[in-house]
């Protein structure tokens, strides 16, 4: 017996309803440039002999009129107003009675098919495959999607501005002239500041997050009490919870300001939005993400190591430093590089608390700006999309993309070897 | 199957050389009793074999030894356990000397994710045993070849410990064991995750090693008691049932749960 009777009951509904769905789903994908040329042919002559601009202005103006949100009826166009409207019951009717057809006619077709020895679960799970196949399709088209606009953007920025210039010029200030009188305008697009802006705050924020995280993992998993894991773990993560907007403003109300007193009572010279802020905020917020991977990875260390250690005399002390951490060390490094590729990618603190200026130094007290932050910036507001000041978000955002895509690979390659040496 | 009542060990569980006494054991892991009243010694420079059915406390009773249940938070031990008539669990004694005297090679080869040389050196370093790293080098010489193990490895001392076959593995922890030159070696169902050729290796190795130190052996293999121990200790449900030697064990036991077990109607 090769099939239960749910599997053809399975297999009935997947045959009815399946190509129904595909068939309404494309339809209303289609179903739109297929009217408004039909449409088109309803237009008055003028319109029609216009450009493609004003048939599609005359085609929403038609739309807007058949739904009644017009403003106000143009009298030329109430033809193709009424004839959108029949149309539109026209294809409405059509569709639900081809896919209600469509719906019998497969139901029909199976039904014939059910027969003891029709192969019912094995077709069954093809078609599931199919469809859990179409599902993970969706996620990496729309990755493909996603990759594609920001290198064909960058690429129209590399038409205007050279490569060269882009990822070695040290002065940024993407302003474009509107008019060609303006002054002070030209435009320069050298993002080694920005990069370097971001490597510092980076940096900071690293410095904070990998030992607290670290060692918050190592008390965590090896020296605390069944109880204070069940409570420590949680709260360390809410940290994780807590929007990074909540993070922008606690750094740049509180943190920048505690820092400029701090500094300048010591008498440095202190930016009332520094690096320093933004970054030591940053740290905080990616402590989870270090220690809640670190515990694991440390967790995922077995027991027999530790016990061949103390069976040798080793202290719990010596045991974890001289064991159970460098065993975990690839799982650990993984958890760093993953922290690592979020703290470059952070936004909202940097926003709030490290300022805009594209500054090129190295003093953390002094105002920097990151990739992220300007990628906000230059598209923030009325923009027009082809001037060379919108395009370069998509160039910073490719490097963006590529810098943490090679980040999380090599993260992710050192945490698999990690599994396989104790799987 | 219940525990006998009044029961008190048949054989000979005492030893006029007694390296480590066990004397009126009882382990309770929370409310559960895993040991019931034990008093064993394990005489100097025997091989004495612990079998038992599954779960009859005999890895138990070894992990006692050398306080290894210590860390289990909800392991509970009462009695005695004397080495060299000093008491183990006294409050005093400090688990670190303590388990470097009384080592402890496990079930299943763990060696330290760290070069074969540095799996040897780590006992001796932490405890400081070497003064130059010219000693480190001979002990780390001595506790492979003793361990049959040099031969093989003198040429890759830095590969990875990992790296080798579970026969050696299981040799290297042996080495790493003796490397800090103890008085007693524990050792847990040593051969279990091993092939017969390992085995037989590791067996040869423990007849050596007798000559040095002490050995106790958690065995589910009744041919490798008799090959390896010179007593017996059989185990069942957390009693120690019967201690005699080992040739007799095998061929005339006395208690009637020995003879059950050896003969095969249950384990």
């Amino acid at each position: 017996m090769h099939s239960l009777p749910d599997h053809y009951g399975t297999l009935m509904a997947l045959w009815t309803g399946v190509p129904a769905l595909i068939l309404l789903m494309s339809w209303h994908l289609l179903e739109g440039p297929v009217i408004n040329h039909l449409l088109v042919a309803q237009l008055p002559a003028e319109i029609q002999a216009g450009d493609s601009a004003q048939i599609q202005l005359a085609i929403s103006k038609v739309h807007n009129l058949a739904t009644g949100s017009g403003l106000a009826a143009d009298a030329s166009l109430m033809p193709a107003v009424s004839h959108l409207a029949a149309l539109n019951e026209r294809t409405l009717l059509l569709n639900s009675g081809i896919a209600l057809s469509l719906c019998l006619i497969c139901f029909a077709a199976t039904y014939r098919r059910i027969k003891p020895e029709l192969r019912a679960r094995t077709e069954m799970e093809n078609i599931v495959n199919m469809l859990l196949l179409a599902s993970s399709g969706i996620a990496v088209l729309t990755t493909l999607g996603i990759l594609a606009s920001v290198v064909i953007e960058a690429w129209m920025f590399f038409q205007k501005v050279s490569p060269l210039e882009f990822l070695f010029g040290t002065t940024w200030s993407p302003q474009v002239a509107l008019r060609a009188d303006q002054s002070g305008s030209s435009g320069s697009f050298g993002a080694v500041p920005l990069f370097a802006g971001t490597l510092l705050i980076s940096s900071i924020a690293m410095i904070i997050a990998v030992p607290v995280g670290l060692m918050a993992a190592i008390y965590l998993s090896e020296y605390a009490s069944e109880n204070v894991r069940k409570y420590a773990k949680p709260a360390l993560e809410v940290l994780a919870g807590i929007p990074t907007v909540v993070y922008g403003f606690f750094a740049a109300l509180t943190v920048a300001p505690f820092i400029r007193v701090l500094g300048t009572d010591l008498g440095l010279e202190v930016s009332s939005e520094s690096a320093l802020a933004a970054g030591l905020v940053m740290g905080v917020m990616i402590i989870p993400f270090v220690s809640s991977l670190s515990d694991d990875v440390i967790n995922a260390v077995p027991q027999s190591l530790r016990d061949g250690s103390y069976g040798l005399g080793a202290t719990k002390n010596e045991t974890i430093r001289q064991v159970v951490i460098p065993a975990a060390l690839p799982g650990i490094v993984g958890a760093v590089m993953l922290a690592v590729s979020r703290a470059i990618g952070e936004t909202m603190i940097v926003a709030m608390a490290a300022g805009l200026a594209a500054n090129l130094t190295a003093n953390p007290l002094d105002s920097v700006t990151t990739v992220t932050v300007q990628i906000v910036t230059l598209l923030v507001g009325d923009q027009e999309f082809d001037s060379p000041k919108t395009l370069a978000a998509f160039a910073l955002g490719l490097v963006l993309f590529i810098s943490t895509l090679v980040l999380n690979f090599v993260a992710l390659k050192i945490v698999q070897k990690y599994r396989e040496q104790y799987d | 199957m219940q525990l006998i009542e009044n029961h008190k060990t048949t054989g000979i569980p005492l030893s006029p050389k007694a390296k480590l006494s066990a004397r009126n054991v009882d382990v309770f892991y929370g409310d559960k009793q895993a040991i019931h009243d034990v008093s064993l010694d394990i005489g100097e420079n025997e091989v004495i074999a612990l079998i038992g059915p599954s779960g009859c406390g005999k890895s138990t009773f070894l992990r006692t030894l050398n306080r290894m249940n210590d860390t289990i938070d909800i392991c509970n031990i009462k009695g005695e356990i004397l080495l060299d008539n000093e008491n183990i669990y006294d409050p005093k004694v400090d688990t670190v000397p303590l388990r470097a005297r009384v080592g402890m090679v496990f079930q299943k080869p763990n060696p330290f994710p760290k070069s074969i040389y540095d799996n040897v050196a780590y006992g001796p370093r932490i405890h400081g045993l070497a003064q130059s790293r010219v000693e480190l080098d001979e002990t780390v010489e001595k506790s492979l070849q003793r361990a049959g193990l040099w031969n093989e490895v003198k040429d890759r001392l830095h590969a990875p410990g990992t790296g080798l076959s579970g026969g050696q593995q299981q040799r290297l922890c042996i080495a790493r064991t003796i490397a800090v030159d103890p008085e007693v070696i524990l050792m847990d169902e040593p051969c279990s995750a091993l092939d017969p050729i390992a085995t037989a290796k590791i067996e040869e190795l423990i007849d050596d090693l007798r000559e040095k130190y002490t050995i106790a052996i958690v065995t589910h293999s009744m041919q490798q008691a008799a090959r390896v121990s010179q007593r017996t200790a059989y185990f069942h449900l957390g009693q120690l049932i019967e201690v005699n030697p080992t040739d007799q064990v095998f061929t005339t036991p006395q208690h009637e749960l020995t003879e059950a077990y050896i003969t095969g109607r249950f384990g």
